[in-house]
């Protein structure tokens, strides 16, 4: 009976130590988990939208054909009549954008200069697109 | 007449109006690029639901948005529906990520979860209304390192408030003293 009560006084102080050091701890093992993969999904967001492959050329749609693929190593402006009228779409120095459109919203002038392969500006009333187009294309590698 | 108001009520309208409070604090900081912002008045959404429950703590936030939105005179602008689909969303997760063993996952990991929800919510938004085309796509990592990071401070800012009034003769699993 002694040495129970004994063990009994020598652990109880001990048992009520632990639960609160466990309890004021910040992190657990599940917030350990979370934040590596929260630190995974930052590293493999910026990788994914941040690549910096250059253009090398643009390509611009009208409706569903190609109406032609230009370079992006030179200067001019390029005159399309689209579907609701005549839009201008600008290249230099390796960037191309739509300078000039006749739809109502505006969004394609808004985008500015795209730079990038992949980047993509999208004239929906105007039935207009433009793509910038690097070395390897992103997404049809599979089949060349 | 008179509207008959339980303790609870008194509680929600005391910690949202601390939230809104934080809320006004944060308008007025300018930030480096619009959108990020600390988003401190989650450390009492995050203190309420531990607390008082998930109810309670749904209430104090979307009373932060709309009263917010009204103090700043943003009430059904853009504005105000990006903070209500940030907030809704977050507190979807919230309920979502509460089930999870709370032996393992304690406020920084909802706050985290939360603080993603946010971000995931608003820049929907911000795709499919205010600027639909792709190149809102290139801000998408600074949005989500803003939300991992100050989720994790806010997450250890509402534990520090949870736990640190915690006495010896206390010995309920995350209790609190109310």
């Amino acid at each position: 009976m002694q040495t129970l009560r004994s063990i009994c006084m020598f652990k109880l102080p001990h048992y009520i130590k632990t639960r609160i050091k466990t309890k004021t701890r910040v992190m657990w093992v599940g917030d350990w988990c979370v934040l590596t993969a929260g630190i995974v999904l930052v590293a493999a967001l910026f990788q994914q939208l941040w690549s910096h492959d250059g253009a090398s050329r643009v390509q611009i749609r009208l409706g569903d054909t190609i109406y032609g693929t230009y370079s992006l190593n030179q200067q001019r402006n390029i005159h399309v009549q689209g579907a609701i009228g005549s839009a201008t779409v600008s290249i230099m120095n390796g960037k191309a954008r739509f300078s000039k459109s006749p739809c109502h919203n505006q969004y394609c002038v808004h985008q500015g200069w795209l730079s990038r392969s992949g980047q993509a500006a999208v004239c929906l009333p105007n039935q207009l697109s433009l793509e910038l187009i690097g070395e390897t294309k992103h997404y049809d590698s599979l089949s060349y | 007449m008179q509207i008959k108001t339980t303790i609870e009520d008194h509680r929600i309208a005391k910690l949202a109006a601390l939230a809104i409070a934080l809320h006004m604090l944060e308008a007025v900081v300018p930030s480096p690029l619009p959108g990020v912002k600390p988003g401190i008045a989650n450390i009492v959404t995050l203190y309420v639901l531990f607390k008082y429950g998930f109810a309670s703590a749904a209430w104090v936030s979307i009373l932060r948005v709309f009263a917010s939105s009204l103090l700043l005179g943003q009430f059904l602008s853009p504005t105000f529906i990006l903070s209500l689909a940030g907030a809704l969303l977050s507190l979807g997760v919230l309920w979502l990520s509460m089930h999870l063993p709370k032996k393992h996952f304690g406020t920084v990991s909802l706050s985290i979860l939360a603080a993603f929800a946010h971000i995931a919510g608003q820049l929907t938004i911000v795709r499919l209304w205010l600027i639909p085309h792709a190149s809102v796509a290139y801000l998408v990592p600074i949005f989500a390192m803003a939300a991992l990071l100050f989720g994790l401070i806010n997450g250890i800012i509402a534990h520090k408030l949870l736990y640190n009034e915690i006495s010896i003769t206390d010995t309920s699993p995350r209790g609190g003293l109310h």
